[in-house]
C-alpha cells in the first residue's frame, strides 16, 4: 500500500478508535479531503506533533473552541466554561494518542519513527504553515454539529538517509 | 484490603483520565497519588506507601524506564509492581521495560476494562474485588 493511502486509512481508524475508547463517542466515517479542502483554519484550537525518523513530517488536529471544550468534557469529565488549561491539555493528549497510533501503523511499512511533544495553539485570526513541500493527507470527522480535522504530511527524510549512507572515507575527510 | 496506587505521567490530562478510569474499575482503591515525572514519583514514594505504580514511559527529567530501574534497585520498592503506559508502537521500549522487571504494560488509548484486567491480575493477592 502506498504511504499516503496508509496514512488516510490509519487516520480514519485511529481517530475513530481513540474517540470510541477514550471519549465513548462513535464518530461516523471521516471524509477524505484533497489539499486545501477544507481551507486552513484561521481560528480555534490547533495542535501539532512533529514526526522524525527515516521519514519526517507533522501530524495535526484542529477544531472549534466549542468542540475542544466538548473533547475535554468527555475526556476529563469536567465542564470547562471556555478554553482553558484543561482543554488545551485534553486536545494535546488526544493528538498524542491519535497521531501516536497512526505512527505505530506506519512503522510497519516505513521503519522506526519518533514523535515530538504536542504543541497546542488557541486563538483567532492566525495562519499555520509547514515549511515542507509535501502534500497533506486530511480527514474531517463530524461530531454532530462540530467538525474535527486530522491531517498529516510525511516524506522521506533525506538527511536521515544521507547520514545512514555516508561512505566511511567521506567521514574521515570531514574529521 | 484497599490499595494505594501511584500514577506517573507528565500529562495532567492523562493523570485525570487515569484517576477516573481507576475509580470506574470498581477495584478497592484507598488512594491514587499523582506525580508528573520519575523524580516526583521517587520524592512521593519517600513519604507514602504504594501497592502499585502505573507510569508513562516518555517523560521529561526522569522517564518511566529510569524510574522502573530505580525502583527495582531499591531495597524498599523492588517488590512493588510497576505497570507501564505507553503510546509507543515499537516493541523496543516495552521489551526493555519487561527486561527491567515491569509487571506489565498498557497501551494508550485504553478502556477501564483493559486497565482493570491488567491490574487485577497483578494486585489480586492483595486486592480482593
Amino acid at each position: 500500500m502506498n504511504p499516503n493511502q496508509l496514512i488516510i486509512e490509519s487516520i480514519s481508524s485511529s481517530t475513530a478508535n481513540v474517540f470510541s475508547t477514550m471519549l465513548g463517542v462513535e464518530l461516523p466515517l471521516g471524509e477524505v479531503c484533497r489539499q486545501g479542502e477544507p481551507p486552513e483554519p484561521d481560528d480555534g484550537v490547533v495542535s501539532f506533533i512533529g514526526i522524525a525518523g527515516t521519514w519526517a513530517g507533522t501530524g495535526s488536529l484542529s477544531c472549534s473552541p466549542q468542540m475542544a471544550c466538548r473533547i475535554c468534557s468527555q475526556l476529563l469529565m469536567t465542564e470547562p466554561p471556555a478554553v482553558n488549561e484543561d482543554v488545551l491539555d485534553a486536545v494535546a493528549e488526544l493528538t498524542n494518542m491519535i497521531i501516536g497510533s497512526v505512527k505505530t501503523d506506519l512503522e510497519s511499512q516505513l521503519g522506526p519513527l519518533g514523535l515530538s511533544i504536542p504543541t497546542v495553539v488557541f486563538g483567532r485570526n492566525f495562519k499555520t504553515r509547514s515549511a515542507g513541500k509535501t502534500e497533506w493527507m486530511s480527514v474531517t470527522f463530524d461530531w454532530e454539529s462540530d467538525r474535527l480535522l486530522v491531517k498529516m504530511c510525511l516524506a522521506p527524510n533525506e538527511k536521515a538517509h544521507a547520514i545512514h549512507h555516508v561512505p566511511v572515507h567521506t567521514c574521515a575527510l570531514e574529521i | 484490603m484497599e490499595s494505594d496506587i501511584l500514577v506517573v505521567d507528565d500529562s495532567a490530562a492523562i493523570r485525570k483520565i487515569l484517576q477516573r478510569v481507576l475509580r470506574q474499575t470498581g477495584m478497592a482503591i484507598r488512594a491514587i497519588h499523582e506525580a508528573g515525572d520519575g523524580q516526583e514519583a521517587l520524592a512521593l514514594l519517600a513519604e507514602h506507601r504504594v501497592d502499585l505504580v502505573l507510569t508513562d514511559i516518555n517523560m521529561p527529567k526522569m522517564d518511566g524506564l529510569q524510574l522502573l530501574a530505580s525502583l527495582k534497585a531499591s531495597a524498599q520498592w523492588h517488590n512493588t509492581p510497576v505497570v507501564m503506559i505507553t503510546t509507543e508502537g515499537g516493541e523496543t521500549k516495552v521489551a526493555e521495560a519487561v527486561k527491567l522487571g515491569a509487571a506489565g504494560y498498557v497501551r494508550k488509548p485504553f478502556t477501564a476494562d483493559q486497565i482493570k484486567e491488567k491490574l487485577v491480575g497483578i494486585l489480586e493477592p492483595a486486592l480482593p474485588l
